[in-house]
C-alpha cells in the first residue's frame, strides 16, 4: 500500500467532501423546513432541485446564443443564473404543493407520501419531455465560464479552481441569508411558530397556509440554488440525476436530526465528507476489491442505523411519531 | 340473463376480433376488456368460471399462437400480478410502506441465475454447473424461500420504524440490493456486475410445448397459487391481524397482536411472492442484469396496488394488468404509429408531424404513467378502483 499516495491525495479528497457536503447541505434544508412544517417528506425535492440545474442551464444556453455569455462580466451571468433557477425551483414547489399536497393535508400519512412520490416521477419525465421537445435532447452540459475554470496550485497535490471557490461561497452565502429569515425576520417567527404548533400559530393571526406556502418556496429557491451549483461544478445534468442526490441530502438531513436546520448543514458536510473519502479510499485501502460505489451502500446503511439507533439525528429534537 | 349473453359474445367477438387483426393493439385490449367484464358482470357463477377459463386457457394461448409477442405481454402481466399480490400483503393489508420491494423479486431472480448458468463454476470451481433444467422445479421454492428470508432480514432491523420511514428506508435497501448486484463481481464473482449473468437454463418444456406457451401456463399456475393463498390469508387470523396493525398499532398490540411476528409474516410473504416469480423471471429471459431490477420496478408495483386499491385483491389483479398493458402496449403502440404518421408526412394542424423532435419517444415515458396515476388516485379515489371490500364496508357506514 502505497502510504504515500494515501497522504498525498488527502487535501484534495478533502475538499471534493466539503463541496459535496455543501452541495447535500443545501439540498436537505428543503426537506428539513418542510418537514419541520408538515411533519412530511418532500420526496418531489429532488426533482425541485434539478430542475434549478435545468433553468439555470437554460438561461446559460440563452446568454450564450444571444452572445452575452462572454459579453457580461462571470459574476453576473452567475448570479442571473442563480436567482433564475432558485426562482424556477422555489414557484414550482409551491405549485406542487398546492396540486398535490395541500388537498391531503389532513389525509393519512401514507397518502401525502405516495403523491409525492408520484410527482417526483412525474416531473422526472416531465422535464424530459420539455427538453427533448425543446432541444431534442435531455442531457445537457453547462456552458462553461472561462474564468471559472481557472485552477490555483496551492501545494503539489492541491489546486483549488475558481468553480470550487464559487460553490462554497455560493453555499455560504445561501445558509447566511437562510439562517437570518428564520432567525431575524417576522416571517421567520411565523414559519418557526408553524412548525411548533399550526393551532396555535393560527390562533395568533398567522395565515398557515401561506406560511406554508413560503416555506415551500424558500426550500425550493434553495434546492434550486443547488442545482445550478451542482450543474456548475459538475457540468452534466439530465432529468434523471436528481434523485440520488436528493437521497443522500434526505439522509443527511436526517443524520443532522430532520426539522432541525443546523443539524441539515452539519449532515450534508458529514455526509459530502464521508462519501469522498469512501469514494478514494476503499479501493485503495482494499487493492480494488471495494468499488467507489459502495459509498452509496455505505450511505444507505448509515441512514438505516441513524433511524434505529438515533432517530434525532446528531443535533435533533425528539421526532415526534404520528401514526 | 342480458348480461351474460353479452359477455358470451363480447369473449367471442373480441377473440375472433384478435384472429383477424392480430396486430392491432386496440383489438387486444377489447379482448383483456372481455375478460374484465366477464369478471364484473351479474352472469351465474358456472358461466363466469367457464368464460375466464376459456379466456384463459384455451383462447389466450391460441392467440399467442398467431401472435407470440401478446403471449409475452400476458406472461408478463401473469409476473406483475404476483409482484402486486405480494406488495398488496405488505402495503395494502399491513400497512407498510415497502419502496424496495423489487429487491425480492432481484433475490429470486439471481438464485436460479447463478446455480443456472455455467458462472456458477465461477464461483465454486468445477465443471458441474449450469444444473441441470429439471432442478428449475425445485429452485422456484428455493427462491421462494430465499426470498423469504431476506424479508425477514430487512423486517428485522426496520420493526421499530413507520410511516414515511420505514419507506425510506426501504428505498434505500432496494437500492442497497441493486447497488451490490452491480459490484459484486469482485472480489469473488457472484453476480457478474452490471454485464448480468447468461445463459440460464430453462426447464424441459412437458408436451414439447413451445416456451412461449410453457411461460405463459406456469405463470398463470403461480398466480393462481398465490390468488389462493391470498385470499386464504386475508381471512384468516393473520390477515385481520395485519389489518389491525394497519389501523392502529397500538390498539393492535394491546389486543395481543403480537408484532413482531406479524410484521415479519408479512415482510416474508410478500417477499416470496416475488421470489418464485423471480425465478421464473430469469429462466424465462435467460439473460439477467441489475438493470431490471431498478427503483423505477418497485414503484411501478406500487402503482398497480394503489391503481387497484390498496388490500384488494382483484384491485392488485387489474392494477397489474392495466399497469403493464400500458407500458408494454400503450405506450410502445402510440410511439409506433407516432413513427408511421411521421413517415407517411402526416401534418396535423398545419404543424408537419416530421419535423418532431427525435429524441421524443412516447415509449420512454412509464415514470410519467406512473407518477399521473399515483397523484390522481391519492387525490380522487385513494381506496382504488376496486376497493377492499372490508374497506368499502368501513367506508359505506
Amino acid at each position: 500500500m502505497d502510504v504515500a499516495l494515501l497522504i498525498g491525495i488527502f487535501p484534495q479528497v478533502l475538499l471534493d467532501g466539503i463541496i459535496l457536503g455543501f452541495m447535500y447541505a443545501l439540498i436537505a434544508l428543503g426537506y428539513t423546513m418542510v418537514y419541520g412544517v408538515l411533519e412530511f417528506i418532500n420526496f418531489a425535492h429532488s426533482e425541485i432541485f434539478i430542475v434549478g440545474a435545468f433553468v439555470g442551464v437554460e438561461v446559460m444556453l440563452g446568454l450564450k446564443s444571444a452572445g452575452l455569455l462572454d459579453g457580461l462580466p462571470w459574476p453576473v451571468v452567475l448570479v442571473l443564473v442563480l436567482v433564475a433557477g432558485m426562482a424556477g425551483s422555489g414557484l414550482l414547489a409551491v405549485t406542487v404543493e398546492r396540486v398535490a399536497y395541500r388537498p391531503l393535508r389532513n389525509a393519512p400519512r401514507l397518502i401525502p407520501l405516495i403523491s409525492a412520490i408520484g410527482i417526483s416521477f412525474f416531473l422526472q419525465d416531465m422535464i424530459r419531455l420539455v427538453e427533448s421537445l425543446w432541444r431534442n435532447a435531455f442531457n445537457l452540459v453547462y456552458p462553461t465560464l472561462d474564468a471559472l475554470n481557472l485552477r490555483f496550485e496551492l501545494t503539489e497535490t492541491l489546486d483549488v479552481s475558481v468553480k470550487s471557490l464559487v460553490v462554497i461561497g455560493g453555499a455560504l452565502g445561501m445558509l447566511w441569508v437562510l439562517h437570518m429569515i428564520v432567525n431575524r425576520t417576522k416571517v421567520g417567527t411565523a414559519i418557526r411558530a408553524v412548525a411548533e404548533d399550526q393551532a396555535a400559530a393560527s390562533l395568533m393571526g398567522i395565515d398557515v397556509n401561506r406560511i406554508i406556502s413560503l416555506t415551500f418556496l424558500i426550500g425550493g429557491a434553495m434546492g434550486g440554488a443547488a442545482g445550478v451549483l451542482f450543474g456548475v461544478q459538475y457540468g452534466l445534468i439530465n432529468p434523471y440525476s436528481g434523485f440520488i442526490p436528493g437521497l443522500k441530502a434526505f439522509t443527511a438531513a436526517v443524520l443532522g436530526g430532520i426539522g432541525n436546520i443546523p443539524g441539515a448543514m452539519v449532515g450534508g458536510l458529514v455526509l459530502g465528507l464521508l462519501e469522498a473519502f469512501a469514494a478514494s479510499y476503499l479501493s485503495l485501502l482494499t487493492g480494488g476489491a471495494f468499488g467507489a460505489e459502495y459509498k452509496d451502500i455505505l450511505a444507505f446503511s448509515m441512514l438505516i442505523l441513524i433511524l434505529i439507533f438515533r432517530p434525532k439525528g446528531l443535533l435533533g429534537e425528539v421526532v415526534r411519531e404520528r401514526a | 340473463m342480458i348480461q351474460s349473453l353479452l359477455a358470451v359474445a363480447l369473449t367471442g367477438v373480441s377473440a375472433f376480433a384478435v384472429a383477424v387483426y392480430p396486430r392491432s393493439v386496440l383489438v387486444f385490449l377489447l379482448f383483456q376488456g372481455s375478460i374484465l367484464f366477464a369478471y364484473r358482470a351479474r352472469i351465474p357463477d358456472w358461466l363466469r368460471w367457464s368464460l375466464l377459463a376459456a379466456a384463459l386457457l384455451v383462447l389466450m394461448p391460441a392467440i399467442g399462437y398467431y401472435n407470440g409477442y401478446y403471449l409475452e405481454v400476458a406472461t408478463q402481466v401473469g409476473i406483475f400480478v404476483a409482484l402486486a399480490l405480494g406488495l398488496n400483503i405488505v402495503v395494502g393489508l399491513a400497512g407498510l410502506l415497502d419502496l424496495g420491494y423489487v429487491a425480492f423479486f432481484a433475490v429470486g431472480a439471481y438464485s436460479w441465475a447463478i446455480v443456472g448458468s455455467p458462472h456458477a463454476n465461477v464461483i465454486f470451481g468445477g465443471e458441474s454447473f449450469p444444473l441441470a433444467g429439471g432442478w428449475f422445479y425445485l429452485f422456484l421454492l428455493v427462491g421462494l424461500g430465499v426470498a423469504a428470508l431476506t424479508g425477514v432480514l430487512l423486517g428485522l432491523p426496520v420493526l421499530r420504524l413507520h410511516g414515511d420511514y420505514l419507506a425510506v428506508v426501504t428505498l434505500g435497501f432496494g437500492e442497497v440490493i441493486r447497488v451490490l448486484a452491480n459490484n459484486l463481481d469482485k472480489p469473488i464473482n457472484f453476480t457478474n456486475g452490471p454485464k448480468g449473468i447468461t445463459p440460464i437454463s430453462r426447464p424441459p418444456t412437458p408436451l414439447g410445448l413451445p416456451y412461449g406457451e410453457y411461460f405463459y401456463f406456469l405463470a398463470l399456475l403461480i398466480v393462481i397459487v398465490v390468488v389462493l393463498v391470498n385470499r386464504r390469508l386475508e381471512n384468516s387470523h393473520i390477515g385481520r391481524a395485519w389489518e389491525a396493525i394497519r389501523e392502529d398499532e397500538l390498539a393492535a398490540r394491546a389486543m395481543g397482536v403480537p408484532l413482531v411476528r406479524m410484521k415479519l409474516m408479512a415482510f416474508a410473504c410478500g417477499a416470496s411472492f416475488a421470489g418464485i416469480m423471480g425465478v421464473l423471471f430469469s429462466a424465462k429471459q435467460i439473460f439477467i442484469n441489475p438493470e431490471s431490477f431498478t427503483f423505477l420496478e418497485s414503484i411501478g408495483v406500487l402503482a398497480m396496488v394503489i391503481l387497484g386499491g390498496m388490500g384488494s385483491i382483484p384491485g392488485a389483479i387489474l392494477g397489474a394488468t392495466v399497469v403493464t398493458v400500458l407500458n408494454l402496449q400503450v405506450l410502445k403502440g402510440f410511439s409506433l404509429w407516432l413513427n408511421e404518421l411521421k413517415n407517411a408526412g402526416v401534418t396535423v394542424l398545419g404543424y408537419s408531424l416530421a419535423d418532431l423532435p427525435t429524441q421524443f419517444e412516447p415509449a420512454k415515458y412509464e415514470r410519467m404513467v406512473f407518477g399521473i396515476i399515483l397523484v390522481l388516485m391519492m387525490i380522487y379515489r385513494p381506496q382504488g378502483i376496486f376497493p377492499a371490500r372490508r374497506r368499502q364496508r368501513e367506508m359505506t357506514q
